[in-house]
């Protein structure tokens, strides 16, 4: 006997009642569809909802919040940012290359349908130990095709970060950030609206791509026999996107559209049903219009289709020739699929036949919610009272096996690969603490960091997560930008386990506790459950995405490579800490057992280090955020770009390694004395080797060649 | 022996290359181009003279290597 098909398209029990009280009757097959992926996890953050109202989302500077497709503030003068952080977790594990160029395309979509032009992207991503051939390939084709989409399509990936943990092995988290930039009237919003109005479908024909892809790949967890999900992979078309692109900012630039949505999870069910309900309208549809890559297609796979590179506008019937005839010197295709209605029913016709007739609202409004079960998973307790025990003596030993992770070490290998000198606006691209971009023709620049780090959310999600909202803060300060505001990505595991919602729901606040205290509001984020794989959960792993803004920005912005010989060396920021071992990079390059509760930041640390960290942008030749690996390698980092040694001065040798957090390391001439009043000197720029005094030393020439080795000599 | 590997895009899946190429074709004038479709061939010599093993090793090959079984069908057949 076979499972009834609401269950094989991941809807409860329950879920299915619901759509039967809703419709007061039974649905058709393609209803049933709909509301299987409307109502998926992916879709309707049906388990994490309930919780993302504790993020501080208001601010004078906001324009969007979190709810549109992408968040938008106001830079000044006319100014706005739009931008967005997605995963695409899942597509990338099936098939690295297209999975990851997608997830570029995706974000691309979101940042452009806000009337924005794309300016620059950045990807944060995870994966299984080097050591295996698997996550070779893996890292491998998400890296190209990350490069191979955003090159083509013309928009400059800036960085992001990368982490490898075997944790991730089966299941790599791929996320993506965009940054758009626009002036205040080409802002547009979703909404449909006016009885009559067209909605056109534009860009790629819609063929049986990712067909329940968000249901069926997002929503549940894999296992051995999702080789079979194959066939729903999406494929990417960089060069559609990027006449997509240009359309819809001409479309825009010519008051041409009432409302514009893009196409992703659940394709044209999602696009017409949340377009409709946002306007608070009805919709008609006729799916006979639509441009189909094969005709055979049945009414549900046309409206799950996840095929990429489509738009749904909404414009006036007077509108509709100027309209398509701009597609055509665009080269795209157009269809006029639906037409806005008093409402609330969305209505889909397939030859002929009444195919789906629904509230449309109630594809989003009524999606279930669920306050699933919390409580403190079993590890924490064994895992918060063992200490964490390492011989930390030989300094430049341990410094070298640091320098040599592939987390750690030099990251040019993947850069290198994109093109980050598009539209010749970065100012300061991949490989520093936060990346700067200037806004052409005026002063102001923006800086973008991203930051993660699974393992110490594992041990203290509250801490672990606050903690990566102010690295990300300070990261963005050392540019001299101001932090403004964040999206985040919200990577956990099964969320039907009381522990993984525990993980969570401490994420949650720990983000919210530092947003608070930076008063940065939250514009917008995603939530990626299901990421376990044979029923291992992979280690809670937020992502925040910070966007701060420098006006004006530093005439001379501090960099990692401009110390010189004679140079001071100074700390500034609190490092008499105890707990700052537990969850950190030695731990793990050490094969310590991952124990340990990681110290909780301090916020009025924080901000004082972000203020201190804003001065010294306008005069510091460098300025470097304390991150992964401690003073030991943000030090070396220093060097090793800069080409000189340091005599360091006498310290404890496990302090060389502590990630106690908003510590900020400044060289300065030995003429300007202390850049800050609580600035200790620890070091003086000199001489070719990195030197610990009575721990021993390290020549800057073999750390070099170590980090530079560090992802390069796994690969080949 | 010489081994002739085919390998096409698995039907349904998007094929951007051959998009471009039948629109580019219409506007040539060839109006009656429905649609193209790309592929690769590979001839892989190998060793010894038992066709069986031959073609279930380069079967073997294509699943591993040359094809990515994802996105792509092959066929192989031995070249006489």
């Amino acid at each position: 006997m076979s499972e009834p098909i609401h269950r094989q398209l991941g809807m409860t029990d329950g879920e299915y009642d619901a759509v039967v009280g809703i419709l007061e009757r039974e649905p058709r097959p393609a209803e049933l569809a709909m509301y299987s992926v409307m109502w998926s996890e992916h879709c309707s953050y049906k388990s994490s909802r309930a919780w993302l109202g504790r993020f501080p989302t208001e601010a004078p500077w906001v324009v969007v919040g979190p709810g549109e497709n992408a968040g938008v503030v106001d830079l000044g003068d006319g100014w706005l940012a739009a931008f967005r952080i997605e995963s695409h977790n899942h597509p990338s594990f099936v098939e690295p290359y297209q999975g990851a160029a997608t997830g570029v395309g995706g974000i691309l979509r979101d940042i452009f349908t806000m009337g924005a032009r794309p300016i620059a992207v950045w990807d944060p991503i995870r994966f299984g130990s080097l050591d295996d051939p698997k996550n070779r390939y893996l890292f491998s084709g998400v890296v190209s095709g990350i490069a191979g989409y955003g090159n083509a399509v013309g928009v400059p990936t800036l960085g992001g970060e990368v982490e490898f943990d075997d944790v991730y092995a089966k299941n790599p988290l791929v996320n993506v950030m965009a940054l758009g930039l626009l002036r205040r009237e080409q802002l547009v919003l979703s909404a449909a609206s006016g009885v009559g109005n067209i909605a056109v479908l534009l860009g790629a024909a819609t063929g049986r791509d990712g067909i329940g892809g968000a249901s069926i790949l997002a929503s549940a967890s894999f296992d051995e026999a999702s080789a079979e999900k194959r066939p729903s992979v999406q494929v990417g078309d960089p060069f559609e996107e990027k006449k997509l692109i240009e359309a819809c900012l001409e479309l825009y630039d010519r008051g041409l559209v009432v409302g514009i949505q893009d196409l992703g999870a659940a394709g044209i069910s999602c696009a017409t049903s949340e377009s409709a309900a946002n306007g608070g309208m009805g919709m008609d549809v006729d799916l006979d219009r639509v441009h189909v890559r094969e005709a055979d297609m049945t009414p549900g796979e046309i409206l799950m289709s996840e095929s990429q590179e489509r738009m749904l506008a909404i414009v006036t019937p007077e509108d509709l020739d100027v309209v398509l005839a701009l597609a055509a010197k665009w080269e795209i295709d157009a269809s006029a699929i639906g037409t806005v209605t008093a409402g609330p029913q969305l209505k889909v016709m397939h030859r002929g036949e009444l195919v789906a007739e629904l509230p449309a609202a109630s594809l989003s409004d009524d999606a279930p919610l669920y306050h699933r079960p919390v409580a403190v998973p079993e590890y924490i307790e064994t895992a918060w009272a063992t200490e964490v025990e390492l011989d930390l003596r030989d300094v430049p030993n341990v410094l070298l096996q640091l320098l040599d992770d592939p987390a750690i070490g030099d990251a040019s290998w993947i850069y290198e690969q994109y093109d980050h000198q598009l539209f010749l606006n970065t100012v300061i691209g991949p490989g520093h603490d936060g990346s700067l971009l200037r806004i052409k023709g005026t002063d102001k620049g923006l800086a973008v960091s991203t930051d993660g780090n699974g393992r110490r959310c594992y041990l203290e999600p509250r801490a672990g997560s606050a903690r990566l909202v102010y690295e990300a803060a300070l990261n963005v300060a050392v540019t001299g930008a101001k932090p403004l505001a964040m999206v985040d990505n919200l990577n956990f595991g099964n969320p039907e386990k009381p522990g993984v919602m525990w993980q969570f729901t401490e994420s949650v606040e720990g983000m919210s506790e530092a947003c608070e205290a930076l008063g940065i509001p939250v514009v917008g984020g995603n939530v990626s459950f299901y990421n376990e794989t044979d029923g291992v959960d992979i280690f809670p792993t937020p992502v925040v995405g910070l966007l701060g803004l420098a006006d004006p920005m530093p005439q001379s912005p501090p960099r990692l490579d401009r110390a010189e010989d004679g140079m001071d060396l100074w700390l500034v920021g609190d490092d008499e800490r105890d707990g700052d071992l537990a969850g950190s990079a030695v731990a793990r390059v050490l094969g310590a057992p991952h124990v340990g509760r990681p110290a909780s930041p301090d916020p009025a640390a924080a901000r004082s280090a972000v203020e201190t960290a804003l001065a010294l942008a306008h005069v510091a030749p460098v300025l470097h955020d304390v991150g992964r690996g401690g003073l030991a390698v943000a030090v070396a980092e220093i060097c090793i770009r800069s080409g000189v040694g340091c005599d360091l001065m006498e310290r404890e040798a496990s302090s060389w390694f502590e990630e106690s957090p908003h510590r900020l390391l400044v060289a300065t001439a030995k003429e300007d004395g202390p850049p800050a009043a609580s600035a200790k000197r620890i070091g003086t720029f000199t001489g070719t080797n990195i030197d610990f005094g009575t721990h021993g030393s390290v020549s800057v020439a073999d750390a070099a060649s170590t980090w530079r080795q560090a992802i390069p000599r796994r690969l080949h | 022996m010489k081994i002739q590997v085919e390998i096409t895009r698995r039907p349904g899946l998007r094929d951007p290359e051959g998009a471009t190429a039948a629109r580019a074709l219409r506007d040539l004038g060839f109006t009656s181009v429905s649609d193209v479709h790309f592929g690769r061939s590979i001839v892989v010599e190998v060793d010894g003279d038992d066709r069986d093993q031959a073609l279930t090793d380069v079967e073997d090959m294509c699943r591993k290597l040359l094809a990515n079984p994802v996105l792509e069908d092959f066929t192989v057949e031995v070249l006489d």
